[in-house]
């Protein structure tokens, strides 16, 4: 019966995105309805072929296929993401590269989106959707909820990335930062998102252990949050059910309050509460001892939860924001110093008597490396949400710096370190294909890191005192030019720092490849395992 | 206007209230002398479990002694 009403569903929106294909306003949206005819006739087909066949459930293994599939996914959208990355920051350096052929297509304007997209959503959404399925299953000790649900997830998830990215070389966005895909990507993402969220409870609410451990506490927040977030500061109007231009609801500072409110806390509950996820999991089970304090991690989770919702207005310093709201966000900013550090010091000691394994471990160096770049860039964060330093450091380089040691040191490190920790355990390996490959990775992206961050920190702080200064008389002494001139050299630095960290990441794919096809298989367990 | 100075008075007073009393609340349970044991059970759970899924029952109830 189920089955039907599937085949029948997709089979209406074959049809009508075929009917929209054919009446499309816009070339992006046409396309964009192509594609999506294009592979509702392919589930349609494989649908078919599934019917009536019985559809034997184990319940004495995890669902493991969606999360291998996670790995490869995450290790994919992370090369193109770096790419693109080192691709426009070489633009920023010799604007020759947008070339005159692809104008319109490939110039920085189009890829930059491109680039943040993919990093954040298709690097770190995969990573965060294969982590929390990994992680919610074991600490729950039950197989995923909701069968091929959590297929439906990786796979709407990934369509949704595709048309996206697609979208933007072709000019599709509704111009938000983070929130550039327009109406219908939004509407999609959403049904995608709730199906997420059933999965991920429905595991929960199954499970055989007592308690939730807090991985899946800041895993769960960053589902509810991230919808409650992508709702409101997607709601818009389309102009057409056959366009893909669509009108905000919101307008003038409302609408920028909106968008920083989804934006800060895209960084919040994305960035930080579902790596913190990762963090309290992964971190523990490399060094083979329990988090430092369970305690800390409760206060950790709440204290994060209650300030980070209120920080978004320190985006909107001295604009037409009301000043008690950007007040209100710079003090919440600054307090939210003190679980973030509270977070990095629970990951960093539990370590403790274990340190040793830094010499030995290269997974592990990775893995605390991202947590002190955690705890460096949420120092850096409050920091540059005070009124008089934001002065300074607004619409400069300095911010990109600031996001970037956040996002490569924190979010990329502690995913290579997931990654490389699942990889052997998912395929059933002995170990990684080498170890020393891991070194190299490691110190690529470390060093690229302190390459990027360096030279942003100089030319942020240099365009921001250069754009301030004023002769005896008054006058601007600096046109912005000037200071584009003067930043070439830490553009280079940077985009070179960059290319370090793609080259890691390179031979981190390379060495998971090995891993999967040539390590040696895991000796059989050799452990009882009770008769079912 | 009225509505908006209604709201912003609800914020600023019993919202306000709430959720620092929920704040705190939650501050109070993870120090609660009588949780610690849960806690450290929780803190171990994650060497549990690690290649299937528990069996009917089982962990459930060893893991409350």
């Amino acid at each position: 019966m189920w089955d039907y009403v599937k085949l029948i569903a997709l089979g209406m929106v074959a049809l009508c995105s075929a009917i929209i294909a054919n009446y499309a306003r816009d070339f992006g949206y046409e396309l964009h309805a192509i594609l999506v005819t294009g592979v509702a006739a392919v589930v349609f087909i494989w649908q078919l072929r599934q019917m009536e066949q019985p559809k034997p459930v184990p319940t004495n293994e995890y669902m493991d296929g969606v999360i291998r599939a996670g790995v490869i996914a995450t290790a994919f959208w992370g090369v193109v993401g770096f790419l693109a990355g080192v691709f426009i920051a070489s633009q920023l350096a010799f604007p020759a590269l947008n070339f005159q052929w692809a104008e319109g297509y490939m110039n920085f304007g189009r890829l930059r989106p491109l680039h943040t997209s993919a990093v954040i959503f298709a690097f770190g959404g995969n990573a965060l959707i294969a982590t929390s399925f990994y992680v919610v299953q074991r600490t729950s000790a039950v197989r995923l909820w909701g069968g091929n649900a959590a297929w439906f997830v990786f796979w709407g998830y990934n369509l949704f990335i595709v048309l996206a990215a697609s979208g933007y070389v072709l000019g599709i966005t509704q111009a938000k930062e983070y929130a550039e895909p327009e109406w219908y990507m939004d509407l999609w993402l959403t049904i995608v998102w709730l199906v997420y969220l059933a999965v991920f409870l429905g595991t929960i609410l199954r499970r055989k252990e007592p308690h939730i451990y807090v991985a899946n506490w800041f895993y769960l927040s960053f589902i509810v949050t991230i919808a409650m977030l992508h709702v409101f500061n997607n709601l818009s109007l389309p102009v057409s059910i056959f366009g893909s231009k669509s009108v905000q609801v919101f307008s003038g500072v409302q609408d920028a309050m909106v968008q920083w409110w989804y934006g800060h806390n895209a960084v919040g509950f994305f960035l930080t509460a579902g790596f913190l996820g990762m963090m309290y999991y992964f971190v523990p089970k490399q060094a083979e001892r329990p988090v430092y304090s369970y305690k800390l991690s409760i206060i950790h989770f709440w204290a994060l939860i209650f300030l980070y919702i209120w920080a978004g207005p320190h985006h909107l310093h001295y604009t037409a924001l009301p000043d008690w709201a950007s007040t209100l966000g710079m003090v919440f900013s600054i307090m939210l110093w003190m679980p973030s550090w509270g977070g990095m010091i629970n990951g960093l000691m539990t370590l403790s008597g274990a340190w040793d394994k830094l010499r030995t471990d290269p997974i592990m160096r990775m893995m605390v490396v991202s947590v002190g770049f955690y705890g460096m860039s949420t120092f850096e964060g409050p920091m540059m949400s005070i009124k008089t330093v934001n002065s300074l450091s607004h619409y400069t380089d300095w911010t990109i710096g600031h996001v970037h040691s956040g996002a490569l040191g924190w979010n990329g490190m502690i995913t290579f370190g997931a990654l490389y920790f699942l990889t052997p355990r998912l395929w059933n390996r002995e170990r990684l294909y080498s170890s020393r490959l891991v070194s190299w990775h490691f110190w690529l992206a470390t060093i690229g890191i302190v390459l990027y961050a360096a030279s942003m920190w100089v030319s942020g702080i240099m365009e921001g005192l250069m754009w301030r200064e004023v002769d005896a008389q008054g006058y601007l002494v600096n046109s912005f030019a000037d200071t584009v001139v003067a930043r070439h050299p830490m553009l280079l630095a940077r985009a070179i720092g960059g290319g370090m960290y793609l080259t890691g990441a390179l031979i981190m794919v390379y060495n998971l490849w090995k891993t999967v096809t040539s390590a040696p298989e895991r000796a059989p367990d050799t452990a009882a395992v009770p008769a079912e | 206007m009225e509505q908006f100075e209604t709201m912003q008075q609800f914020a600023l007073s019993w919202a306000l209230v709430f959720l620092t009393a929920v704040f705190v609340a939650a501050v109070v349970w993870a120090f609660w002398p009588g949780n610690r044991k849960a806690q450290d059970e929780a803190a171990k759970s994650i060497f549990r479990n690690e290649d299937r899924p528990a069996r009917d029952g089982s962990t459930f109830k060893e893991a409350w002694k």
